[in-house]
C-alpha cells in the first residue's frame, strides 16, 4: 500500500463484509502520534478469531486462504513505532486501532482520505460513514445520516452527489491540514 | 465553501432525473475488483475515473459498482464491464487514464477497447 488511506478503504471494507450498518473513522494526528480507528457494528468476531485475523494465513474467504488487509496495516503501524489493536464481540461490532509515530522514519503518508471515504460510500450507499478528521485543535466531521436525510431517497451513490462530497471533504481537509 | 443548503439544491435538481430511470435491463454494469489486491494496485483511482466520467457524460443508464477479488491478483486493477445481451468484457492492468476510452468506445459506441483486455494481456 503505497498510503494508509488505501489501508484504511480496505480494512473499513471488512466491516462492510461484516454486515455492519454504521462504520466509524476517525483520524486523529499530534505531532507524536498518529491514530486510525475504524469502529463498526458488524458480525464481530470470537476470541479465537481475532487472536489469528493479524495472520495473513488466517481469512473467511473461501476461494483462496490468504487475507492481507489487517496483517499489512499491522506491519506498517509496527515498523513505524506503533502497532494495531483489535477488540471484538460477537453480535455487538469490531473496532480496530492503529497507531504510529509520526516522528519516525518509516512513518507511511496519510494520503488521499477524501478519495476513500467518498469510494467507500459509493461501494456501499446503505451504510451509514461518519468521518472524523482531527488534527491541530481542530476537526471536522462527515456523517452520511445528516446528507441521506437531507436527500431523502436519492441513493448517496448518484455521481453528483459523490462529486459534492469530494469538494466538502477536500475543502475541509485542506482547513484541517492548516493549508488555508 | 460547500454547504449543506448547497445539497438541499442538487436534492432538487436530481428528483426529477431519477424519476426518469431507465429500468434494469438496459443498465450497463461496470464492475471494479476492490479486495486488497485491487486496492494496492491503484483500483481507488480507477474506481472514481468512472464515476467521474459516467457522471460528467450524464449516463443514465451506466451503474458503477465494486466487488471484491475477480480472482487474477497479478493482473489488477481489473474491471468488467457488462453489456446488456453482449459477452462480459474483462479489462486488465487499469489506470485511470485508460477509462475515459473506455467509457467512449465501450460503453458509449459499443466497440470492445481490445488492446486493454485480459485477452491482450494473455
Amino acid at each position: 500500500m503505497k498510503e494508509l488511506s488505501l489501508n484504511i478503504l480496505d480494512v473499513a471494507k471488512n466491516s462492510v463484509t461484516a454486515g455492519a450498518t454504521l462504520i466509524g473513522i476517525t483520524v486523529e494526528e499530534t505531532p507524536e502520534r498518529l491514530s486510525i480507528t475504524i469502529t463498526d457494528n458488524g458480525c464481530g468476531m470470537t476470541p479465537e478469531f481475532v487472536s489469528r485475523v493479524t495472520d495473513p494465513f488466517t481469512t473467511t474467504r473461501t476461494t483462496r486462504k490468504v487475507g492481507l488487509g489487517l496483517p499489512l496495516m499491522k506491519m506498517e503501524a509496527q515498523m513505524a513505532g506503533g502497532d494495531l489493536t483489535i477488540e471484538s464481540q460477537v453480535g455487538v461490532g469490531t473496532t480496530v486501532v492503529t497507531w504510529f509515530d509520526p516522528r519516525n522514519i518509516d512513518m507511511p503518508p496519510l494520503g488521499d482520505v477524501t478519495s476513500t471515504i467518498v469510494t467507500l460510500i459509493q461501494g456501499s450507499p446503505d451504510i451509514d460513514f461518519v468521518y472524523t478528521h482531527r488534527k491541530n485543535g481542530e476537526d471536522y466531521t462527515l456523517d452520511t445520516r445528516e446528507i441521506r436525510e437531507i436527500m431523502g431517497g436519492i441513493p448517496l451513490c448518484e455521481p453528483e452527489i459523490l462529486a459534492w462530497l469530494t469538494d466538502y471533504l477536500s475543502e475541509n481537509e485542506t482547513i484541517i491540514e492548516g493549508k488555508r | 465553501m460547500k454547504s449543506l443548503e448547497e445539497l438541499k439544491a442538487l436534492r432538487e435538481s436530481m428528483q426529477a432525473k431519477m424519476n426518469l430511470r431507465k429500468d434494469d435491463a438496459e443498465t450497463i454494469r461496470v464492475v471494479v475488483g476492490m479486495a486488497t489486491c485491487g486496492i494496492a494496485a491503484g483500483a481507488r483511482p480507477v474506481l472514481n475515473a468512472f464515476v467521474e466520467e459516467v457522471g460528467k457524460r450524464g449516463l443514465d443508464n451506466v451503474q458503477v459498482t465494486q466487488t471484491g477479488c475477480i480472482g487474477v491478483c497479478r493482473l489488477e486493477p481489473v474491471v468488467e464491464v457488462y453489456v446488456p445481451g453482449q459477452e462480459k468484457v474483462t479489462y486488465v492492468k487499469m489506470t485511470a487514464d485508460k477509462v475515459p476510452t473506455i467509457v467512449a468506445q465501450h460503453i458509449v459506441n459499443k466497440q470492445v477497447v481490445t488492446d486493454y483486455t485480459i485477452g491482450a494481456a494473455e
